[in-house]
């Protein structure tokens, strides 16, 4: 029987640089920016003697875990690498959690970082090393369940629409953000098409970043500061492949549905559109949202629409998602995105959220999903024990 | 006697009206012609004319796999091995690629008809496919086209006996294509035909009707390779053929098809021919080639085959000049696609029974069939009971789809879409479409199909096409 992380691991500082495409900006830049942010937020004066361990998260460098020993000097000292498509972030996150929750180390760093802007190209890469498969864009896989929701439940391009026109707003409220740019409707609807359904406005947008957490014991946490939250829940999950299970229905994403199962049965969540406050999900395109909202358990199956129309995950809905503007526009540097989460839900947790922050917040959920996808990172904070 | 037992053809789609390479615009019953579109080539034509002469047939029955074209794209490598892979045939057939002439078409036949006629096989499968390209707006473009056709050789109750078969072969410099070029040169027209075609049919056909102890007047058709309309009729006159038992040579709507001109006209007169009839094919090139058929009562059972009116009928006019040079690479690029190594060729080995052959695996535990094989079943868990099956052959049913604009193709956006197929998932790209007519639970088959030129040469696999009214 796997066990639970409840309430044995806190986060105590937090850090992220700014989010965009930092042409002038190297790994080394960023990495910094953010880990000493989360050093400066954690009181952390002496980060090479009071970390004990680092976990990283990217998918676009090889060098290795080298590059951060060298970035941040810290030597002699464990340092790991994940790299696992857009979940990445929120697995590191969670391989540093076990680490500390094992009680082998007391305080560890994670960073999650990508740099896919000096690659030259806009957007994903195409692979031409196969013939099967292709093209094997994410717009591609991740439209794969458009048209049979859209046929079964009546939805269509215009409620995804909704969700990018929120995620714009959202993200002009962030200040570390990369696009800060409202958009209408007609202006999502009108955008070029990427991969039907999704025009420009659906798809998120690929930046640079990095992003850090400190992490430590529970009972050490008071000693780094007083408004420390603690991690409820810290799971992923990995799937059947949706486009060669033979079960697959193409109403929903499958890596979602059973990591939220775990995180809940972690968290003792039963119903989690009332017992969570403010969710960050992966909304690497505004299709992956809808579904999300669903395959989380929030709503009922087909009932998004509604929801969508009546605001419910606005900031100052039932309950807010994605506040800080999402992949949407705060950016998707992979590796990063699941520790900006982490960032983005410690803030809210802590009343730290400036002009977005939703109001007297105590649980928060953020949400990774990637792959074809295969595979999803759930992690659940709270602010009380 | 041997003969043919089956035939099958296979016709691009696209079509480009001639008008269009004048720069004027595309009249309805215009004079066009066939091009192989950015995911089509002679092999991707050549699997599609077997398949279709195939039907009804047992593929285990087939000993020999003879290749005719003059564009297959590797000098070194065999296109026929292909073939025969994504055909599924067995591993002990005899593949042969014939190439080096426009009359590789019916040397092949010519070939088969021997190794069955002294038993060495069985079954031979002719298969004469090109895709000839002229430089864009110069004298040969309008006048080429694409396409392939298909006989089983045998001599198990042939549809057509062969009757004789008669070759001169004569050297002049009329057509050409050096090494590394892709488009055919041709001398002076008038030196072409007075010099080489003319003679040399006369005296092919000349010889396959005097072997054949039957007179000009006993055949109700010929099939005729002619560079062009106007070239065949002195041949005919001097033969003794009269005007009406000329084989349509459909110019202006298939064009010349090289090694494959003849096999596809000798499968049209196929079409329309009853027991007892006599039919005359001849090719040209280097020489020419004659053959002298009589049909069997057997032709009455052949299974209906979509051969060349089944194609011809189903057309898809390019609308523009310039969406037929992007659908055949001669736009300029910003990068070249041969610019890597392409596929591994180790993984393309391991990968040759699903990317070349689109076989998959059936757990003999529970049955549910799998694409590409695992080896831990997906429903039942069990390992390594599986046995091949192939999906080449079957029906699917679209699941879910999308229009990728991202996949640099000729004429975005690519239909991708899933497939459910005997149980198994396939996630592949819809061809012969536009994205309107992608509609869910539409039923689909499977064409082999070229999806890229990575490491400069072409990389197959298999696309879905919208199942075809009839046959």
């Amino acid at each position: 029987m796997p066990g639970d992380i409840k309430d044995k691991v806190a986060v105590v500082g937090v850090g992220a640089c700014q989010f965009g495409e930092n042409w002038d900006r190297s790994r080394e830049d960023m990495i910094v920016d953010a880990a000493y942010e989360a050093y400066a937020d954690a009181g952390i004066d002496e980060p090479q003697k009071q970390i004990e361990a680092v976990f990283c998260g990217a998918v676009y460098p090889r060098e290795g875990s080298a590059e951060i020993a060298e970035a941040l000097k810290i030597f002699g000292k464990p340092i790991s690498m994940v790299s696992d498509y857009c979940q990445t972030g929120t697995d590191a996150f969670r391989f540093g959690a076990l680490a500390v929750a094992s009680g082998m180390y007391d305080t560890v760093l994670v960073v999650g970082f990508d740099k896919p802007k000096d690659r030259g190209v806009s957007g994903p890469s195409v692979n031409f090393d196969r013939v099967r498969g292709l093209p094997a864009t994410p717009a591609g896989w991740f439209s794969l369940c458009a048209a049979r929701y859209f046929e079964t439940f009546g939805a269509g391009r215009e409620d995804l629409a909704k969700i990018a026109v929120k995620n714009h707003h959202n993200g002009t409220l962030a200040p570390k953000s990369m696009l800060k740019r409202e958009i209408t409707v007609e202006d999502a609807l009108n955008a070029r098409i990427i991969s039907w359904p999704f025009g420009l406005y659906d798809c998120a947008a690929q930046s640079d970043g990095a992003a850090a957490a400190v992490l430590t014991r529970a009972d050490l946490a008071k000693s780094f500061r007083d408004d420390y939250v603690l991690v409820k829940a810290v799971t992923i999950a990995v799937s059947e492949h949706p486009q060669r299970d033979p079960n697959f229905d193409f109403l929903g994403w499958k890596p979602t549905q059973y990591a939220a199962k775990d995180a809940y049965r972690q968290a003792g969540i039963t119903d989690p559109f009332q017992e969570i406050d403010v969710i960050q999900l992966h909304d690497c395109f505004t299709m992956t949202e809808l579904l999300t909202y669903e395959d989380l358990g929030l709503i009922e199956r087909g009932s998004a629409k509604e929801h969508i129309a009546s605001g419910t995950f606005e900031i100052g809905g039932e309950l807010p998602v994605n506040t800080d503007g999402g992949l949407k526009t705060f950016g998707h540097p992979t590796g990063a995105t699941g520790v900006r989460m982490i960032y983005e839900n410690t803030l809210q947790l802590q009343g730290r959220a400036g002009p977005r922050q939703v109001k007297d917040a105590k649980v928060a959920l953020s949400h990774n999903i990637g792959g074809p996808p295969t595979t999803c990172g759930i992690a659940i904070l709270g602010r009380d024990a | 006697m041997s003969g043919i037992r089956a035939h099958g053809a296979y016709i691009p789609r696209t079509r480009l009206p001639l008008s269009l390479i004048a720069g004027r615009p595309a009249k309805d019953g215009g004079p066009e012609k066939a091009v192989a579109y950015d995911d089509e080539d002679s092999l991707t034509m050549a699997v599609d004319a077997a398949v279709d002469c195939l039907r009804g047939f047992d593929r285990e029955e087939v000993d020999g796999l003879y290749l005719a074209t003059t564009s297959y794209g590797l000098r070194e490598k065999q296109g026929a091995a292909v073939v025969a892979k994504a055909l599924d045939l067995r591993r002990d057939v005899h593949t042969v690629d014939v190439s080096g002439s426009l009359r590789a078409g019916t040397s092949a036949i010519d070939a088969a008809l021997n190794a069955v006629g002294a038993g060495a096989a069985k079954n031979v499968l002719v298969v004469a496919s090109d895709c000839r390209m002229g430089a864009p707006r110069g004298a040969l473009e309008s006048k080429l086209g694409d396409g392939a056709a298909a006989f089983l050789v045998g001599k198990d109750a042939p549809i057509a006996k062969v009757l004789s078969s008669h070759a001169v072969s004569a050297e002049l410099q009329d057509y050409w294509r050096l090494d590394g070029e892709r488009f055919t040169h041709q001398w002076e027209d008038r030196f072409v035909v007075e010099e080489g075609y003319v003679p040399s049919m006369i005296e092919a056909l000349r010889g396959a009707i005097e072997k054949s102890g039957k007179t000009a007047a006993d055949f109700s058709k010929a099939a005729l390779f002619t560079p062009e309309a106007r070239s065949v009729g002195g041949v005919m006159k001097k033969v003794g053929l009269r005007p009406e038992q000329l084989q349509d040579f459909l110019f202006g709507r298939l064009g010349n098809a090289g090694a494959a001109f003849t096999p596809i006209l000798l499968v049209a007169a196929l079409e329309t021919a009853r027991a007892g009839d006599r039919l005359l094919a001849a090719s040209y090139g280097d020489g020419a080639h004659a053959f002298a058929f009589e049909v069997t009562d057997a032709i009455g059972k052949l299974p209906q085959r979509r051969g060349v009116r089944g194609h011809l009928d189903r057309r898809r006019p390019l609308k523009s000049y310039d969406s037929y040079l992007r659908s055949r690479g001669l736009d300029p690029k910003e990068w070249s696609a041969g610019a890597d190594l392409g596929l591994s060729a180790t993984v393309r080995y391991r990968e040759r029974d699903a990317d070349i052959g689109f076989v998959g695996a059936r757990c003999f535990e529970c049955g549910q069939v799998h694409f590409p094989k695992t080896r831990v079943c997906y429903r039942c868990h069990s390992k390594d009971k599986w046995e091949p099956h192939r999906l080449s052959d079957k029906q699917g049913r679209v699941l879910s789809y999308t229009f990728d604009y991202f996949f640099p193709t000729a004429e975005p956006p690519t239909i991708m879409i899933m497939t459910e197929v005997d149980g198994a998932r396939v996630q592949v790209q819809l061809t012969n479409a536009e994205p309107a007519d992608a509609k869910l639970d539409m039923p689909v088959e499977y064409v082999f199909r070229k999806i890229h030129n990575a490491g400069g040469k072409p990389n197959y696999f298999w696309k879905a096409s919208p199942v075809l009214e009839g046959v």
